[in-house]
């Protein structure tokens, strides 16, 4: 293939992003400190392709969702979107470009107002933004819900209504009712039993080719992720571990932390599961406050040296064509 | 050995705008102690709403309209208010789908983690305090003392949701009701909760019911696996006996539509066609009658009950609810 002929267009832009959340700690709140959820992380998102992104809960990853969106102002970094600096908009400049780029949240529950019918959250979207005249309106609602696999009837009730998995899929209607050009799905499928799983993401990869979206794709499941993804972003601890194609990624893992997360997917297999010795990580899990020196990785990583320990961690470097990662050893 | 709970002919209807919804249709199982069960099935088939109905612990919308759930010589159906209150939380301990429902977000997570010890066990606060931080520590949660004073907003998804898991654990119930606990959890923590509930399991005796649509997750923990479709229990097998052997045609879909981590190159996942049917009228005939490859002229005649699958004389406990005969026609 001919990298000059066919470069990818950059949608979404990302540079040195950092998001901090100042909080106060002990008993009575005495002491000032900060969650470092997001520290410096660089990366593009191209048109029309879907990216993943994963780590340990608590990386901060709904946090990098959030911030591209500009739903959290970012401490500090870059943001652009089609050539629009989102981070140096107005909230009023904002405004048409939240139609184009829309959120499913990670918990429906608080996405959808409990007073509002399922009808009136879905047609929020598309009257905010004028898309379409009032009469259109269910017809549309019905197209939307019928391919999410449900159905009209269920439009005239409200959200505690439905189960777990319904409202799950009611927000990825709602999401796509402004006809967005991306979308950052923040674990958009990961209340749905195997079989709408399965709907949902043939439906997601049919309405990219159709209307070439966009996706940023937040998933713990990583046997979802590989299926859906073209590239993998791993996360630890506010941090970019690693970089590459999806096929390279879960191939010829570099970083010691992805090579730790692929071992621990289970298998639909009992026998495989239980003749299987899981290698767990060990060590003290993320600590955003006060995050360790050097390679963030460095606490939990068996392979860890003096070196790893230094003030300045590893940058992501090349390690193949379209291959980041950030930890110089491997 | 008896059953610790026995579960009989379960129904529960919510009465909606257009009549009335038949969400749990004559559910019947058992659970010995020690024992785990595995729960599957389609998004909104009920399954929270069964495990819902056996603790009561239902909207004033639902009621149970028939059976009996027999715990420790006591009929919860017709419990008094005195007598559930004293099993819910420190006999039975539910984990929630919705982390965001069940938890206060104007409480602190430590005053809402100790509240059933201080009640239930007359535990003194301080001594509270220190089991709840312990049981943090255990879910994976760092930085546990400082945690406890924090609000659930300022917890990532994940956090909250073990937030729930250790909440429901630190009082040591005789059964776990865990509704899709780790959904939002990695793979690497939902090991570690995994080995958690196990090693509760070997110390104290508990029993544990895991509803969840992972089941690669549940290939290596449980004992037994129960399917439901359509408020009915269709398959019931032991672990080893679902996966390798499963007969009802919606167990053989489900575990068709799996996304693997390993031969993952095809596009399109396969997914089961077509819709669940509308709960407004209680299934005549089979539920999944509309969806189903093997289907012949009497499914759409009777419901069937859940018997013994064909070649098997009972003792191994496999049962399906289905007229046809699939082995081998797969
Ligand atoms: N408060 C309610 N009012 C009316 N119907 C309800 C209510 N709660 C649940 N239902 C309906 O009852 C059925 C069973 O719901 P339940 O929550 O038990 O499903 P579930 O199996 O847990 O699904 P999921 O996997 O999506 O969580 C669904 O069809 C749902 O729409
Ligand atoms: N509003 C907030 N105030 C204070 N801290 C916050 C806030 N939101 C997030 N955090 C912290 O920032 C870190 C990253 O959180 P984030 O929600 O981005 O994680 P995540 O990767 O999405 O995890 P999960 O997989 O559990 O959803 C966590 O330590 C979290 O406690
Ligand atoms: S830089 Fe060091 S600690 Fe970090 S992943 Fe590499 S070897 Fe491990
Ligand atoms: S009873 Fe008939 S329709 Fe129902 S699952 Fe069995 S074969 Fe299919
Ligand atoms: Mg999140
Ligand atoms: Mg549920």
């Amino acid at each position: 293939m001919n990298a000059e002929v066919k470069q990818p267009k950059v949608l979404m832009k990302v540079e040195n992003l950092v998001k901090h959340f100042p909080v106060r700690l002990g008993a009575y709140g005495e002491k000032k400190a900060v969650v470092h959820a997001i520290d410096d992380i660089s990366f593009d998102i191209y048109r029309g392709e879907t990216l993943g992104l994963v780590g340990e809960s608590g990386c901060g990853k709904s946090t990098t969702g959030f911030a591209l969106l500009q739903l959290y102002k970012p401490s500090s970094g870059k943001i652009t979107f089609d050539g629009l600096e989102l981070t140096a908009m107005e909230e009023k400049a904002l405004r048409p470009v939240r139609k184009r780029a829309q959120i499913i949240f990670q918990d429906p529950y608080s996405t959808l107002n409990p007073r509002m019918t399922i009808l009136d959250a879905m047609a929020e979207p598309i009257r905010v933004h004028n898309l379409l005249p009032e009469k259109e309106i269910p017809a549309r609602i019905a197209q939307l819900l019928d391919d999410v696999g449900l159905n009209f009837s269920f439009a005239n009730r409200y959200p505690h209504e439905f189960s777990g998995g319904q409202r799950q899929r009611i927000c990825i209607a709602r999401a796509l009712a402004s006809n967005p050009e991306f979308i950052v799905c923040d674990e958009p499928i990961s209340a749905l039993d195997v079989s709408i799983q399965a709907q949902i993401i043939n439906l997601m990869m049919d309405l990219q080719e159709k209307y070439k979206l966009t996706y940023l794709f937040i998933a713990h499941d990583l046997a979802v992720v590989r299926h859906i993804s073209d590239r993998v972003v791993v996360m630890y601890l506010g941090k970019i571990m690693e970089i590459a194609d999806k096929k390279e990624l879960f191939d010829n893992p570099k970083h010691p932390y992805t090579k730790a997360l692929l071992a621990a997917v289970p298998e639909a297999d009992p026998d495989h599961e239980r003749n299987k010795s899981r290698v767990i990580l060990t060590g003290d899990v993320s600590n955003a406050i006060d995050p360790p020196s050097g390679c963030r990785f460095h606490p939990r990583c068996q392979y860890a040296k003096d070196a790893c320990k230094k003030a300045q961690g590893p940058q992501l470097i090349k390690v193949a064509p379209g291959h980041l990662s950030a930890c110089p050893y491997f | 050995m008896s059953a610790l709970l026995e579960v009989k002919d379960l129904e529960t209807q919510f009465k909606v705008r257009a009549g009335k919804l038949h969400a749990v249709n004559g559910v019947s199982f058992s659970l010995k102690q020690g024992e785990m069960l595995g729960v599957v099935g389609e998004s909104g088939c009920g399954k929270s709403v069964t495990m819902m109905s056996l603790i009561r612990l239902l909207p004033p919308s639902a009621s149970i309209t028939n059976g009996s759930v027999m715990f420790e010589g006591v009929d919860l159906v017709k419990a008094n208010k005195e007598q559930i209150n004293a099993v819910r939380g420190s006999k039975i301990g539910m984990i929630f789908q919705d982390p965001m429902t069940s938890l206060n977000p104007f409480v602190k997570i430590g005053v809402q983690l100790s509240e059933g010890l201080m009640y239930h066990k007359s535990m003194r606060k301080k001594d509270a305090y220190d089991r709840c931080a312990q049981y943090l520590d255990m879910v994976g949660i760092s930085n546990s003392r400082h945690r406890l004073e924090e609000y659930p907003h300022q917890l990532s998804g994940g956090m909250r949701q073990r937030v729930m898991i250790a909440m429901a654990l630190v009082s040591e119930p005789k059964i776990v009701i865990a509704d899709e606990p780790t959904t939002a959890l990695d793979v690497t923590i939902q090991a570690q909760i995994v080995d958690l509930v196990k090693g509760l399991r070997e110390k104290l005796d508990t029993s544990i019911i895991w509803i969840t649509h992972d089941l690669s997750l549940l290939a290596g923990m449980v004992d037994r696996i129960m399917v439901m479709y359509a408020g009915c229990v269709v398959e019931e097998a032991n672990l080893r006996d679902l996966y390798k052997d499963p007969r009802h045609p919606y167990t053989i879909g489900l575990l068709n539509s799996i996304p693997r981590l390993k031969n993952n190159e095809n596009r399109r996942l396969r997914s089961i066609p077509g819709q669940p049917p509308n709960l407004l009228q209680k299934p005549a005939s089979c539920p999944f009658a509309s969806r189903c490859a093997f289907k012949t002229e009497r499914c759409d005649r009777e419901n069937p009950g859940l018997e013994s699958v064909p070649g098997d004389d009972g003792a191994s406990g496999h049962r399906i609810a289905c007229w046809a005969d699939t082995r081998g026609r797969i």
